[in-house]
């Protein structure tokens, strides 16, 4: 799950870490409001207004502007407040801004990466971090891979002083005083805890700011939570915000099953993760594009099914439909009952191809043969895969 | 021969009087493994489906010379089960869980690798669908009837993929040693390499199967292991060539984070380690068997 950078900065403010001092707002008058507040609070006329979307890049796509004054503020407002939002990680048509975060401007003399991040290959967490704040830190890391430093986390000992004191010394703090080093050490180790504390995936500050007064702050934030972990969090899921997530995704949550929306026309549904990716791979290599992900989990129902079925016939784009399951544990024939009352239910205004194996696979084929319905049988995944391309192209968009 | 489970192993099952450990172990006994006994705390000495039920794992292993673990208990409490099977001394233990959490898993790790000397304890799985030797012993999920006795190793990090793989293999006429998936967690028990490893060593694996996906780089590991190390032909395939960056395709472990674990990347160092790379998941046998001697 992903959350906003005003929630994240809320959640690491509480955990101890610095942040701008800051609010968000959904209204012009809210963020009127809220730009006032955060001049009184700061003392500084500088106010940074900030879209909020779930999308990084959010600053060289015109979301982010340091107001002087409050009529520049006001514009800034605006502007910003409900415009559509491109930037490289939101796709052509950009994302429509429905929040902003008013914030106070910082007199920055450094800027600085850091991020606790999950090393698959170690099995530990990994505290990075950069002396090339504010930049993507993949290009760092594979341009400048000498600017980022790196301390491994061992779960039995924890995240040492050391180890603190050695990424802040790596980093040239010792420059600014030692005062910076113990103030950068304890920073590094609150950043690790929240992490800990609060089941992410990834915690990242970028920029970590060194202010011209010395003091370090957290300029912006990013939270990624672990989806597994949700469940020791109840009180993070009211941060989700549906806006940001596609409805259909949502739907398919509700019923468990494990949906991702693509950019192509045919619909798949298909029980396991992988043989749902390399259902979408053979769609394509034999010149189609998969409309979504899918998978219906090991002991789909028929209530699943149904359910499945009619998420994917609720996107306009689907020309034809692929289902692609191989029983094991779930029986051919329950697919096929499935299919059959939720085609029944839903109505079935475009191709649809099935194949199935495994479990009661004679079955199966048996009871969609016979149900009168417009289904076309594939005997493999080829098979399959060649007849759905084939009929979606013959329907009109 | 085969790997890890055979006619001699003894299973335990944690979750015995649950829904699915009742469901997957009455298929297990069909299939002629031979199992031992369950765990569930609170209701040692009761019998469930003619088998002794005992309160700790240390305890079953003690009573009955258990040497491996099957979990079945829901996602909040299977890492501590893990940890209580490597405390027990096990051999083998395979979770098939799904969703235990990555700061469970990564303390789980850190215990298997403290572990030192041959009586380690090898994980397998979580979120995995098991280990089949076919003829002899079935750990997990897995329908038995897809598999047939042979010489072909298979391992992945999928679940009805590998039923996709193995049936294809069996149609072919090309029966398996033993069938490994390693699960979709990015924090796991063995990976492609240890069971790699494994396959090598055994003299009655002629050939192996390699399933991976997208995430991760464990993929391009096996594929410098395999050039290094084995003599063995190996085929491979990779999923998700189609998946979008940075999103979560079903399984925890299968995200393409930072441009890093792309299909595309794993395949291109597969096939610059001489690994023949299925182009289609439909043609996974006709892969292997084009790369036997």
């Amino acid at each position: 799950m992903n959350i906003h950078e005003y929630q994240a900065k809320e959640l690491l403010r509480k955990k101890g870490l610095p942040v701008p001092i800051g609010k968000a707002a959904l209204t012009v008058e809210e963020a009127e409001a809220a730009a006032a507040w955060v001049r009184s609070e700061s003392g500084n006329p500088l106010v940074v207004v900030k879209a909020q979307i779930h999308a990084g890049g959010r600053g060289k796509g015109g979301g982010v502007k340091v107001t002087k004054t409050p009529q520049d503020c006001s514009a800034a407002i605006s502007k910003i407040l409900g415009m559509q939002l491109v930037t490289h990680q939101t796709g052509p048509e950009g994302k429509k801004v429905g929040r902003l975060l008013l914030e106070q401007g910082v007199d920055i003399a450094k800027e600085f990466y850091a991020a606790v991040v999950l090393d698959r290959q170690k099995g530990r967490l990994v505290l990075m971090v950069s002396t090339e704040g504010g930049m993507d830190i993949e290009e760092v890391a594979a341009h400048q891979p000498e600017k980022i430093f790196k301390a491994v986390i061992d779960p039995m000992v924890g995240f040492a002083p050391y180890q603190a004191r050695e990424v802040a010394f790596a980093l040239g703090l010792k420059s600014a005083g030692m005062e910076v080093v113990n103030a950068a050490s304890k920073f590094f180790a609150t950043l690790v805890r929240a992490y800990q504390e609060l089941d992410c995936s990834l915690l990242e500050v970028n920029p970590l700011v060194l202010t011209k007064q010395g003091q370090l702050i957290a300029l912006d934030a990013k939270v990624n939570f672990d989806d597994n972990a949700l469940m020791r969090h109840p009180d993070l899921e009211e941060l989700r915000d549906l806006e940001e997530e596609e409805p259909a995704e949502t739907e398919a949550k509700k019923f468990d099953l494990s949906y991702v929306k693509l950019t192509g026309n045919i619909g798949c549904m298909v029980n396991g993760a992988g043989l749902a990716m390399s259902t979408m791979d053979i769609i394509r290599f034999y010149g189609g594009m998969p409309a979504n992900f899918l998978d219906v989990g090991g002991g789909a129902t028929a209530e699943k099914v149904t359910a499945a079925f009619k998420i994917i016939t609720a996107d306009p784009a689907v020309r034809g439909i692929f289902i692609n399951i191989f029983g094991g544990i779930m029986k051919c024939d329950t697919i096929a009952k499935g299919v059959i009352t939720a085609v029944k239910e839903v109505g079935l205004k475009v191709p649809l191809v099935v194949r199935l194996e495994g479990t009661n696979v004679e079955l199966g084929k048996q009871i969609l043969a016979e149900s009168g319905l417009n289904v076309v049988a594939a005997s493999d995944m080829a098979d399959g895969a060649k007849k759905i391309v084939a009929l979606a192209g013959q329907v009109a968009a | 021969m085969s790997i890890l489970v055979n006619k001699n192993t003894r299973l335990l099952v944690s979750g015995l009087t649950g829904k699915n450990g009742t469901f997957h172990t009455e298929k297990a006994v069909e299939y002629g493994t031979t199992v031992v006994g369950g765990v569930t705390p609170g209701k040692g000495g009761a019998t469930h489906l003619n088998l002794p039920v005992f309160d700790t794992i240390a305890e079953a292993v003690k009573k009955t010379g258990a040497n491996a673990n099957v979990i079945y208990v829901p996602a909040a409490i299977a890492a501590d089960s893990i940890l209580e099977s490597i405390a027990a001394g096990l051999e083998l233990v395979v979770c098939i869980t799904e969703g235990i959490p990555v700061l469970d898993m990564l303390k789980v790790r850190r215990v298997l690798d403290a572990q030192t000397g041959p009586n380690r304890t090898r994980l397998i799985g979580p979120n995995c669908p098991g280990i089949i030797t076919p003829g002899e012993c079935k750990i997990g999920i897995m329908p038995g009837y897809i598999h047939m006795p042979g010489h072909i190793g298979v391992v992945s990090r999928s679940g009805t993929l590998t039923y996709e793989g193995v049936h294809q293999l069996t149609q072919l006429g090309l029966g398996q040693s033993t069938c490994v998936g390693i699960g979709g967690d990015p924090i796991k028990g063995m990976d492609f390499i240890d069971v790699l490893e494994l396959f090598e060593r055994d003299p009655d694996t002629h050939a192996v199967l390699m399933m991976g996906e997208i995430g991760g780089s464990s993929e391009e590991d096996a594929a410098a292991y395999i050039k290094k190390h084995m003599s063995k032909p190996v085929a491979a395939f990779i999923a998700g060539q189609t998946a979008p960056p940075g999103r979560r395709m079903g399984h925890a472990g299968a995200i393409i984070a930072g441009g890093k674990g792309t299909a595309s990347d794993k395949i291109a160092a597969l096939q610059a380690a001489g690994i023949a790379v299925a182009k289609t998941p439909a043609e996974l046998g006709v892969t292997l068997k084009s790369v036997l001697k």
